[in-house]
Order: structure tokens, then C-alpha cells, then sequence
């Protein structure tokens, strides 16, 4: 009657020994590191950064326990914080040969000290968030009425030059608010121009409509898919933009994380300056289109030789050379509406940008009197200057173009995010901000820990002067239940926050009250004069629905708090839904596995420990300890 | 060990009326609380800035209040948090000021009351992590203060959290009706809502009267409550459900009392067990958990009466019958509605 078939034992053992390997990164601790990362835009992070990184630190004496890429970062783990001082130091003078213009940042973090084997499990301690670690979080909203009133500019830019190209007159353009409107003075030039405007502004639909002056008027305003893509291509132009930003902080594990249909999370453990985090995340870059100087003097000054003559600058390409680049600009970012990667005719990868109205002249000018010749394009951020790409121009340019030749797919799409990342598509206003010291956040888990450790002896003890062995079965159980809770917490990387903690507390508190279930039904068979055995499967049988009531309830109000909160708040109703169905695994599953398997072969059972079994005639119950005439 | 030692059913019903009075008195009263002085709601619901300055002597409010109304920014809340050393700065949204900026212009005026240069040090933890953290430093080179928490909140934000608190609680009642209509029987369901909801509005009239600060983290306490509080009614009903099975001679009454008495002693221990977790919160949790550690406490206790008496008196009222739950009962004796002994039970 009480006997498991071995496959159930098989589970629970199974479970036990994933639930033992998921906790165990928990307990390692941090160990001293060092994080090398990209200091420029222009400048990637790839693996054959670690092979360098290593190579560095063998020179300078240094035996790391790992070097490994990850993300867009390669981590060094040391030994203790000498040693991590002594690698940043031989790290810095390696790679930044000059100090004011870095270009890898070297920075000294933590990383887990669990051993390897059990990262390759992908057994990694649980993700900690910030109320515990300590580190700033920013709630960011991108402003789109001014992305969408940039774009109704150059929209209404576009309309100027393409109307006058077509001849055809028009009696204003101007814009009010989002809404592009154009007059005319009849109804014939309207109804030819509006073809016209269909065809080049696809995005825009045009509403027919009367000034006040009695001119005739076409208000256009931007489809509504049109009106999302801009709010989602502006919200990607941003992230992106924020993760080069972020890099150059340096920081461990930045999150930087859309929420939304227009907001930006941006998390920086580590960072308490709120102050210098606005200041790199508010920055703005420039992009300058600019001619390459092929002159004689400027070819000898890049050799080495001469001075570099005047007019001209120098800049490092991309490759390592130098090159010459002419002071006067030809365009800004501002002129260039968008760069995507795609393919040329031969099938090769290529960037495609496009320019407004403006910039098309001024290329058209330029192109075409300078073709066979080099044209720059530069990223300005901090006031210094790097060379995205410097293309030969092979034809007179228009209001598209594209740059191809000798790129991978690869270099194609970080050149277009480059170009596009000069100009932030639209401002962000930061809507939330939240600070944790450092002490504070090593208090906290402290705290958290004892309100758990306390919580669960004081009710362990009294489970099991009450209940005897059924007491200590209970106990066990909630043991597993938090075993199992951390495991799952760690397996799926799940943030943890301070009420996280609490409700880990709470999940425990909570899940108490299936084996007391069990426990006071037993005892009620057993009162009622049942036998051992019979009374044991009675009772699990009985509470089970009971159990599963109760638990769904509970579940429900989790799963309500899940979708509607956010922040820590979500922290905690994430750990009440998991500790709920652990806890319904180990209270029933558990418990009863080990109650079979103690009691489950004695055939001849007379008694079970579940204390005192208490009769109202005073006479001892079959399956009891007698009571004592009460 | 046995603390329960009942010999019979106590009639508990027989007192139903004085229960529901006792409860409805109670209800009054919070509601009551709830209208006149209304929930002290923290900025994560009204918007505003809060520091948390960590002093290494005590602090001297007196002159961080002085330092902080120089600074114009209206009504100012500073109050000790935890210890007399942690001081609690709260200021709410103005439209003047740029909210982001408000934080650091109070640990500026603070700075400057304790005669300090405020700095941004970069420090290398002893554990080997790099932080950079901004600093107040005297001309001694000591720290009087350092800058334990600050926490922004725009005004958006902080309706939207409101609103999405709202729709939580609005979620949790619907899916425990619905859910509890199906297992059991609607009379049921309501029962339990109205017993359980009185659970919410007592702890809200509490906060009310005391005036403690009810942040996001109260709400899912609160949520919790409702959620746990539905249990116990839920434990109860399935032992009504089982005893008018089982017990086919005893009136409603009589089944009440019964399930209520035979779930006493779980009830008590289960709860018991669940509030010296909960202690265990409230003495070692520190400031950030206590009052989501006292809505829980105040949940659990009333909890206990408002399920094991309130629920099921209402339901009672509310004319429930072994039929409603016992569905496959009369149909299950034969089926010829021309037999004038069919359900008959000998």
C-alpha cells in the first residue's frame, strides 16, 4: 500500500543530485578579476582578444585561472587582489600605448569562484539583483514626438526639392506639429502633385483640405506602421548607442533592456556615480563626412616625414595606417536619414546610405568632381575623432548611395550601426532612478539570509518535537523544497531582490502547511481507527486535493502580481510562483517517498511515529501511542 | 504532543450572528480610517525622491531638515529609518525643479552643512571590485556621511505602478472567483471573496490609522495575504464538501461545525509555523522589509478569523445546501423518477 515503484525513488534521487549541482555555485563566492573591453566605437571586441590578453599576462609573469570571451568583454580571473592589480597594470600598458586616448578600458570586477566544470553545466550562481549587489538603474523614455517631428522635417525638406525638380509650384510648405502641409493655389497642380508626392514619400498618406486663406491644402501625417517603425528603429538606435556608451564604464554585467514600446532599463552594478553614468549615457556623437587630402605633402606627412600641411588632419584608419583627412565638411550626421547593410549588384556585402534633400546636393557637387578620389567618414564622440570607413567615390553620388568592396557581412553591419550610431535617433529623458550603496546591498542579503536560516529552525523544531518522525519527514521535505527553489532560481537566472529573499521566507512559511495537512490528517485516521498503513495512505490521499486547492490559490494571486509588477516587486512574485510548485513536488512527493520508504515494507505495522495520538474515550488508538487519560 | 484535545464539535454557527457583526464593525472602521487619513503611499506610487544618508554618529535631524529647506524644494520629509544614524530625506515631485537633479543637490547641501567637498571616489573594494561612488569628504579626510540609497520616481511612472497595483488586486479576485466557482459552488465563491476582502481592507485600514508607508512591496504582501487567506477558506469548504458526504444525516449546521472543528488544529499550526517565519522577518529583515513583514502578520491573524468563521457563516446565509456540492448524488440512485421509494435511504 505505502510502496513507491523504484522509478518514482529514481525521480526524487535525480532531482536531489540536479537541486545538489544547481545550489553549489551559490556557495563559491567571488574571486578577483579583471575585464578588458572596447574603448572606441570603432573598435570590436572579439575572441582572438583573449589569446592577447593571455599572452599579455604570461609576459608579464602572471598565471590567470581562465581567460575566456564572453558578451562583448574577455574576462580574466586572478588569484587575490594583488595579483589583479599587478594584471591591470601590465594589461593597460600592452594594449594603451596612449594613456589619453585609450582604446581598451581595463577594469577590475568579480567574478564567481565556482569551478569550471559546473559553468560548462551552465551552473552559474543565481543573478543578483540590485538592491543586493549595490549599482544605479535608470528608467529611460525616448521623447518620440521628437523623433517624429525630425522626421516630418526632412519629410517636409524632401517635399521642397522634390516638387521644384518637378516643376510644379506650390504655394507653401510648412509644418504643424507632426502634420506636413503643402498649399496650392488651384485644384489642378493639387491633383497633379499628389502622385507625385505618393510616389517619392511612400510613408506619408495626404488628406485633401482647405487653408484658412481659401489656398488648397494636402496634410500629410505618417501611416501608423510607418509612425512604429520610427518609434522602433529610434528605441534600437538608442540601446545600441547605450551599449558602446556603457562599455567604456567598464561594468560587469550592464543590462540595458527595451521595456515597452518606448522605454530604455539601463542597470549598472558596481556604479553609485549617478552623476558621471548621465553624463557618458548623455552624450551626444557627430559624424563628418570629410575629403581624404592625396596631395604630396599630405602622402609624406602619413610616411613619417614631413609636417602635416595645413588644412589637413591625421587620423589613425582603421587598419592601423594613417590617414590624411581634409579639415573642410562636406556633410554632418544630421544630413544622413539612415545607413542599413544589404548587397551590391555583384552580391557583396554593402552599406547603403541614404541622405535628405540637402545632403543629396551637396554629395551630387561633390561626387562629381572628385570621382577616383577618397571620401572619409568620421565618428567625433568626446572630441576625438575615428574613421568609420574611407570608400573610393566611383560615380556621382545622388540621395542614395552605397559603399561596397573588400567587407565581410560582418564589418558590413558594424559600419551602418556606426553611421547610424552618430546621431541618437531621438532624446531620452530619464523617468526613474534608482541608487544602492554598496554596504547597503551587502546588508541586505545578509539580512534576507538570517530572516530565512531563523525562520526555518524555529519551524523545524517545533515540526518535530510535534509530529516525532513525521515531524522530521516534514522537515525534510521543506529542506528539499528550499534545495530544489535555489536550484531553479540559479538554473533559469532569475534576478533576485531583496522581497525576492522575502518570499523565499514566505515560500517556506506557506509550503509548511501541506505536510501539517498531511500530518494532522493522519492522525485523525489513526484517532479514528484505522491501522498504520491504511491510516498513512488515507491521510496522503485525502489532503492531496485539499493541497492542490489551496496551492492554486495562492498560485493565482503569483501569477496576477507577475504580470502587473515590475521591478523588485517582480523579483518576489517570480519566487512565490516557483516556490509554490516546488513546494507541491516536495511536500507530497518527497515527504511521502520517505515515509514508504521507512514504513513502507513493515507489513505487520503496528504504530507510527506522528506523536501523540490523542483519543477523547482515553482508549489508545490502534495505530498510536496511548494517551493518557485527558 | 497534542495541543487540540476536542471532544466534540464546537457549535461554532450558533454564534454566526455575532461573528459577521463583529467583523462588519471592524470593516467599518477601517474603511472609515481608509476615508479620513487615507494610505501614507510611498514615492513609488506618488513620484518624488527619497535618499537614504547613512551618518556615522548619529544624526542630527534638526540640522539635515535646516540644510534641506534651504534648498526650497517645499514640503521635505526627513526622518530617522532603522537606526538613529540612518536618516530618510523625501522630497516630493515639484515641476520646477529637474527631478533627476534632485538627489544630488540634497547630498550637495548636505555636504555643505557638514562642511565637505563633495568628491566622486573610485574605490577597489577589499573583495577586488572596482566602484566609483560619490563621497563627502571633511578637511580631516573623514566621511561624516555616506549615501546609502536614492531612489527617483517620475510622476508617470509612479501613476502607472498605482493603476498597474489596481488591475493586480482586480486579477486576483476575478481568477480566485472563477476558480473557486468551478471547484466548488458560487455561493462558495462568494462567501470567500467577501470574507477575504474584509482580510484586505483591515490591513489597509491599519496602515491607514497608523499612518505606515505603503510601498509596492506592502502590495505584494497584501496580494499574498488574499491569495494565502483563500486557503484556509478552501480547507474548510472541502471538509464541508466531504462531511456531507460522508455524514448524511447532519444538517448544514452541523457539517460547519464539524469542518470547522476538525481543521482547528491545522489551521492554528499551519499558521503558527507561517508567523514564525514571518517574526523571523520582522526582528532580522531590517527597515526595507518591516512593513511588508507587519501586512503579512496582520494578514495572517486576521486571516484566521475572517476564513475559518466569517467565510463560512456567509456561506451558510447565503442558503448553501449538500445538493450544491454533491452533484452526482441523487442521480447516481437509480434512475426511474416513477418510483415513489427512489431516494429513500435505509
Amino acid at each position: 500500500m505505502n510502496r513507491y515503484p523504484l522509478w518514482k525513488y529514481l525521480l526524487l534521487a535525480f532531482a536531489l543530485v540536479v537541486g545538489l549541482v544547481y545550489t553549489l555555485p551559490n556557495f563559491f563566492g567571488e574571486a578577483p578579476a579583471v575585464q578588458v573591453s572596447s574603448g572606441k566605437a570603432t573598435l570590436k571586441v572579439d575572441a582572438s582578444l583573449a589569446g592577447r590578453v593571455e599572452q599579455a599576462l604570461q609576459a608579464a609573469g602572471i598565471k590567470p585561472d581562465f581567460v575566456q570571451f564572453e558578451g562583448n568583454s574577455v574576462k580574466a580571473r586572478l588569484a587575490d587582489t594583488d595579483t589583479q592589480l599587478k594584471a591591470k597594470d601590465a594589461l593597460n600598458k600592452a594594449f594603451n600605448t596612449d594613456p589619453s586616448d585609450p582604446s581598451y578600458i581595463v577594469a577590475l570586477n568579480l567574478v564567481s569562484r565556482s569551478p569550471h566544470w559546473l559553468a560548462r553545466l551552465h551552473a552559474l550562481p543565481m543573478y543578483l539583483g540590485l538592491d543586493l549587489r549595490g549599482g544605479v538603474h535608470f528608467l529611460m523614455q525616448v521623447d518620440m514626438k521628437a523623433a517624429l517631428t525630425k522626421k516630418a522635417e526632412s519629410v517636409a525638406g524632401d517635399i521642397r526639392s522634390t516638387l521644384r525638380d518637378k516643376n510644379i509650384r506650390h504655394a507653401g510648405i510648412n509644418r504643424e506639429g507632426n502634420i506636413v502641409e503643402v498649399r496650392f493655389r488651384d485644384a489642378e497642380t493639387r491633383a497633379a502633385a499628389l502622385p507625385v508626392l505618393n510616389d517619392s514619400q511612400p510613408d506619408i498618406v495626404w488628406v485633401d483640405g482647405n487653408a484658412s486663406n481659401g489656398d488648397l491644402l494636402l496634410s500629410g501625417s505618417l501611416k501608423p506602421e510607418a509612425v512604429r517603425r520610427v518609434q522602433d528603429a529610434a528605441l534600437k538606435q538608442n540601446i545600441t548607442t547605450l551599449h558602446n556608451r556603457v562599455n567604456e564604464l567598464g561594468v560587469a554585467e550592464p543590462v540595458i533592456q527595451q521595456q515597452g514600446a518606448d522605454r530604455v532599463v539601463v542597470q549598472l552594478p558596481g556604479v553609485q556615480d549617478t552623476a558621471k553614468a548621465k553624463d557618458i549615457i548623455g552624450r551626444t556623437a557627430t559624424l563628418e563626412l570629410r575629403m581624404v587630402d592625396d596631395s604630396v605633402e599630405a602622402a609624406a606627412a602619413a610616411a613619417g616625414g614631413g609636417p602635416v600641411p595645413y588644412g589637413t588632419e591625421r587620423y589613425v584608419e582603421r587598419g592601423g595606417g594613417p590617414l590624411m583627412v581634409k579639415r573642410q565638411v562636406i556633410i554632418t550626421g544630421d544630413s544622413l536619414s539612415d545607413a542599413q547593410p544589404g548587397f551590391d549588384d555583384h552580391q557583396q556585402p554593402a552599406v547603403h546610405l541614404t541622405v535628405d534633400a540637402k545632403g543629396a546636393r551637396i554629395m551630387r557637387d561633390v561626387s562629381r568632381e572628385n570621382i577616383g578620389k577618397r571620401m572619409a567618414i568620421l565618428l567625433f564622440e568626446k572630441g576625438k575623432g575615428e574613421v568609420v570607413t574611407a570608400p573610393v567615390i566611383r560615380g556621382e553620388l545622388g540621395a542614395r548611395f552605397q559603399i561596397s568592396g573588400r567587407m565581410t557581412t560582418q564589418e558590413a553591419n558594424d559600419t551602418a550601426l556606426l553611421l547610424r550610431a552618430g546621431s541618437l535617433a531621438a532624446p531620452m529623458e530619464i523617468i526613474e532612478e534608482r541608487t544602492i550603496g554598496p554596504s547597503l546591498g551587502a546588508d541586505n542579503i545578509a539580512k534576507g539570509f538570517a530572516s530565512v536560516t531563523y525562520g526555518f529552525a524555529a519551524i523545524a523544531v517545533f515540526m518535530c518535537l510535534y509530529y516525532l518522525l513525521f515531524g522530521m519527514f516534514s522537515t525534510l521535505a521543506l529542506a528539499f523544497n528550499l534545495l530544489m527553489l535555489i536550484a531553479v532560481l540559479s538554473m533559469l537566472q532569475a534576478t533576485l531582490s531583496l522581497p525576492g529573499i522575502a518570499a523565499i521566507a514566505l515560500a517556506l512559511g506557506m509550503a509548511i502547511d501541506s505536510n501539517v495537512l498531511i500530518n494532522e490528517r493522519v492522525r485523525e485516521e489513526l484517532r479514528g481507527g484505522a491501522s498504520a498503513q491504511a491510516a498513512i495512505s488515507a491521510g496522503y490521499e485525502r489532503a492531496w486535493a485539499t493541497i492542490l486547492d489551496s496551492n492554486i490559490t495562492t498560485l493565482i494571486a503569483g501569477l496576477a502580481l507577475l504580470a502587473f509588477g515590475s521591478g523588485p516587486v517582480r523579483g518576489f512574485a517570480v519566487v512565490h510562483c516557483l516556490g509554490i510548485l516546488t513546494s507541491m513536488f516536495s511536500a507530497v512527493m518527497f515527504s511521502r517517498g520517505l515515509v514508504n520508504l521507512w514504513y513502507g515494507r513493515q507489513k505487520k505495522l503496528k504504530s507510527v511515529s506522528i506523536g501523540q495520538v490523542w483519543r477523547p474515550d482515553g482508549a489508545p488508538a490502534p495505530g498510536g501511542e496511548a494517551a493518557d487519560k485527558a | 504532543m497534542e495541543f487540540f484535545r476536542i471532544r466534540r464539535d464546537i457549535p461554532f454557527m450558533r454564534h454566526a450572528l455575532v461573528f459577521n457583526i463583529v467583523s462588519a464593525v471592524t470593516f467599518l472602521a477601517a474603511v472609515f480610517f481608509l476615508a479620513t487619513r487615507g494610505l501614507h503611499f510611498s514615492i513609488e506610487f506618488t513620484g518624488g525622491t527619497v535618499s537614504e544618508i547613512h551618518y556615522t554618529q548619529t544624526a542630527n535631524l534638526a540640522h539635515v531638515r535646516e540644510a534641506v529647506d534651504k534648498l526650497g524644494f517645499g514640503e521635505v520629509q526627513v526622518q530617522n529609518f532603522g537606526t538613529s544614524q540612518d536618516v530618510m530625506i523625501r522630497v516630493p515631485v515639484r515641476s520646477d525643479v529637474k527631478q533627476a537633479e534632485v538627489a544630488q543637490r540634497v547630498f550637495d547641501a548636505l555636504c555643505a552643512a557638514e562642511q565637505g567637498q563633495v568628491s566622486t571616489k573610485a574605490v577597489t573594494t577589499p573583495k577586488g571590485e572596482a566602484i566609483t561612488r560619490p563621497a563627502c569628504t571633511k578637511a580631516d579626510g573623514n566621511e561624516p556621511f555616506e549615501l546609502a540609497r536614492t531612489e527617483f520616481v517620475g510622476p508617470s511612472v509612479g501613476a502607472e505602478l498605482a493603476q498597474d497595483g489596481a488591475k493586480a488586486l482586480a486579477c486576483v479576485v476575478i481568477g480566485i472567483m472563477i476558480y473557486l466557482a468551478i471547484r466548488f459552488e458560487w455561493k462558495f465563491s462568494v462567501a470567500a471573496i467577501i470574507a477575504n476582502l474584509h482580510d484586505v481592507v483591515i490591513i489597509l485600514g491599519f496602515f491607514a490609522f497608523f499612518q505606515w508607508e505603503f510601498s509596492l512591496s506592502v502590495l505584494a504582501a497584501v496580494l499574498a495575504v488574499l491569495g494565502y487567506s483563500v486557503n484556509e477558506s478552501v480547507v474548510i469548504f472541502d471538509r464541508i464538501r466531504e462531511a456531507f458526504r460522508r455524514y448524511r444525516k447532519m444538517t448544514t449546521h452541523e457539517v460547519i461545525d464539524h469542518a470547522i472543528t476538525s481543521t482547528m488544529s491545522r489551521t492554528i499550526i499551519t499558521h503558527g509555523c507561517t508567523q514564525m517565519m514571518v517574526l523571523s522577518m520582522l526582528i532580522f529583515g531590517g527597515p526595507t522589509l518591516h512593513y511588508f513583514a507587519v501586512a503579512l502578520t496582520i494578514g495572517i491573524l486576521f486571516g484566521i478569523y475572517s476564513s475559518v468563521f466569517v467565510a463560512a457563516a456567509i456561506a451558510m446565509w447565503l442558503g448553501v445546501k449538500r445538493e450544491d456540492l454533491i452533484k452526482s448524488g441523487p442521480a447516481k440512485e437509480g434512475g426511474d423518477p416513477n418510483d415513489p421509494n427512489a431516494g429513500a435511504v435505509v
